[in-house]
């Protein structure tokens, strides 16, 4: 029953908002997606088209970006399930009604109200591979506490310094992730587990046959928002490692060949590649989400 | 009695954890309150002997120009971003126009994308446009990415609120803006102040486009952090110490408003 004039005056009340989304996201990845189909080198924007060279190059022919699919996932492993399995564990342990609950969920969560940047500052003195007289940070801690095979160091095997990298990323998010357990956890009526403990089942069998599958929704939900967290990571390792190559991601080498080397068609190829990546995580779970509210 | 003892046996895993989150933290303020003779990284792990705050006043004055330049920010451009995100949550909540159920999905994409796949002509468009290197060309940014949440929080919050309410204003005779004015914006303090802090957070902890779209004269905390921190003149200590002042709004805004700053965080993942 809205009458007709109300409803245009509506619409032009979000029309600023829909014609900045179109042209500052969608008009602005049209336009990246044409630069990437160029040779464009340089200060001058070079519109030669090129067609899907770029992307044939960096798939097929490009060392350094091969290393860096390969160190995305080497990083995306650990992280992604580091951070469920603290996030689930720290949940489990909070959901029991203990004192000082509240005390522990906003110290697990603090991380995430802090900039990667900043953190990142610290770890980087945390995580210093510098060995001998020069040895700082965690591995001076666990020299000092006798555990010398804890020593690491994120430059020394670079498969292992993805995976060593994790650790202050699983240490900013394993608190989101928590938060995300705990509130599918609450939502689990108490009548459930109080029947299948008159049933007998002790409280592993009630936490593998009923409490997990239930929690298999949040589980997806938490796997896709981090692993799209993951592609884009690029805060951070600017943060403890600068832009040193031991630890790169197609994020720093689309900065690398954009911001520092103007070869700008392979910068937007990489940062498309990116977005497809994204997209592909993102898109399927957008509309499960939207469908599953709509069902409400 | 077997589930009592289980529940005392879990504050060991509990406490493990809190030392681990508190770690850089501890780092950063103790290393932070070590006197100047101190700076030696062997003793990193050792208690300050004795305590001092010299270092936080070397790192604050470091600091003072990029926080500034932050706070400047900060504070119009979340504040424009919640207005903003109220006046689009209402009508879509409230208000729906033809292709409104594509128009949402396409608008919450925007807050997922990887932004390097829009930094190129970001930064041409902002030369064009006059307002590259500035904080002004940063706060447009902000807000405009800033959309996609800013809506979905306010859409959720004005889509629980029952449509008997608009309805009855409605026959009462009030004008869809009236409606917004008088019934909807008085009951949305909470909806603000999550979208408020939660964009609060977001610009004070980017980077990506502030080290993009600034010039060094207008860079915020983060870039100049990272920029102090890469460098070999300031002391490690005083760099922890400058991690810790750029940390505290956000940490002391996560202390007294954590309950909002959580409902955005959930809002983030499309979970209410």
């Amino acid at each position: 029953m809205q009458n007709k004039k109300e409803r245009v005056q509506a619409f032009f009340m979000v029309l600023p908002s829909i014609l900045a989304v179109a042209i500052f996201i969608y008009g602005f990845i049209g336009w990246t997606v044409r630069v990437s189909f160029t040779s464009w080198k340089g200060m001058i924007p070079d519109y030669t088209w090129v067609g899907l060279q770029n992307y044939i190059n960096l798939l097929t022919n490009d060392p350094r970006f091969q290393v860096d699919v390969r160190n995305t996932l080497l990083f995306t492993i650990p992280f992604v399930f580091g951070t469920l399995i603290i996030g689930l564990i720290s949940a489990l342990l909070l959901d029991q009604g203990l004192k000082g609950e509240t005390f522990f969920r906003s110290l697990f969560l603090f991380p995430m109200a802090i900039s990667y940047i900043v953190t990142g500052v610290a770890w980087r003195w945390l995580m210093n591979p510098a060995t001998g007289a020069r040895m700082s940070g965690l591995n001076l801690l666990f020299s000092k506490m006798g555990l010398d095979f804890l020593n690491s160091s994120y430059t020394a095997t670079p498969e292992w310094g993805m995976a060593y990298i994790a650790i202050p990323a699983i240490w900013q998010l394993s608190g989101y992730c928590m938060a995300l357990y705990l509130a599918g956890l609450r939502a689990i009526p108490d009548e459930i587990r109080e029947a299948a403990r008159v049933d007998g089942a002790n409280e592993f069998q009630i936490f593998r046959a009923i409490i997990l599958p239930l929690l298999r929704p949040v589980t997806l939900s938490a796997l896709i928002i981090l692993g799209h967290m993951s592609l884009k990571t690029f805060d951070l390792i600017i943060a403890i490692a600068g832009k040193s190559y031991a630890l790169d991601m197609p994020s720093i080498y689309m900065w690398n060949t954009t911001f520092d080397g103007h070869v700008y068609g392979v910068g937007a190829a990489i940062s498309i590649l990116l977005l497809i990546s994204v997209a592909i995580l993102i898109i399927p779970y957008l509309i499960y989400s939207l469908r599953k509210e709509a069902q409400l | 009695m077997t589930r009592s003892r289980a529940r005392y046996l879990s504050y060991i895993p509990l406490v493990l954890l809190s030392f681990f989150y508190l770690l850089p933290i501890y780092v950063m303020v103790l290393t932070g309150l070590k006197s100047l003779d101190e700076v030696s990284i062997k003793t990193m792990w050792d208690f300050p002997r004795q305590l001092s705050m010299a270092n936080f006043a070397v790192a604050f004055d470091e600091l003072r120009p990029y926080l500034w330049n932050s706070i400047k920010l900060v504070i119009p451009s979340s504040i424009l971003s919640s207005i903003l995100g109220s006046l689009n949550g209402y009508v879509l909540a409230k208000w729906k126009f033809k292709g409104a159920d594509i128009v949402f999905p396409l608008i919450l994409f925007g807050m997922f994308i990887p932004y390097q796949s829009i930094l190129i002509p970001l930064v041409d468009f902002m030369h064009k446009i006059n307002l590259y290197g500035g904080i002004p060309g940063l706060m447009l940014v902000h807000i405009i990415y800033g959309i996609p949440i800013t809506t979905l929080t306010f859409r959720n919050y004005y889509a629980s609120i029952p449509n008997e309410l608009v309805e009855a204003a409605k026959i009462d005779g009030a004008g869809m803006f009236n409606i917004y004015r008088n019934i909807l914006l008085p009951i949305s303090i909470p909806s603000f102040v999550v979208v408020l802090i939660w964009q609060f957070t977001q610009a004070w902890n980017d980077f990506l486009f502030s080290v993009v779209l600034t010039s060094s004269r207008n860079w915020t905390v983060t870039v100049g952090l990272n920029n102090m921190a890469g460098g070999q003149i300031i002391a490690w200590n005083v760099q922890m110490a400058a991690s810790f002042i750029a940390a505290l709004p956000t940490l002391l805004v996560y202390i007294f408003l954590g309950k909002y700053f959580i409902r955005g965080m959930m809002a983030g993942s499309l979970k209410g």
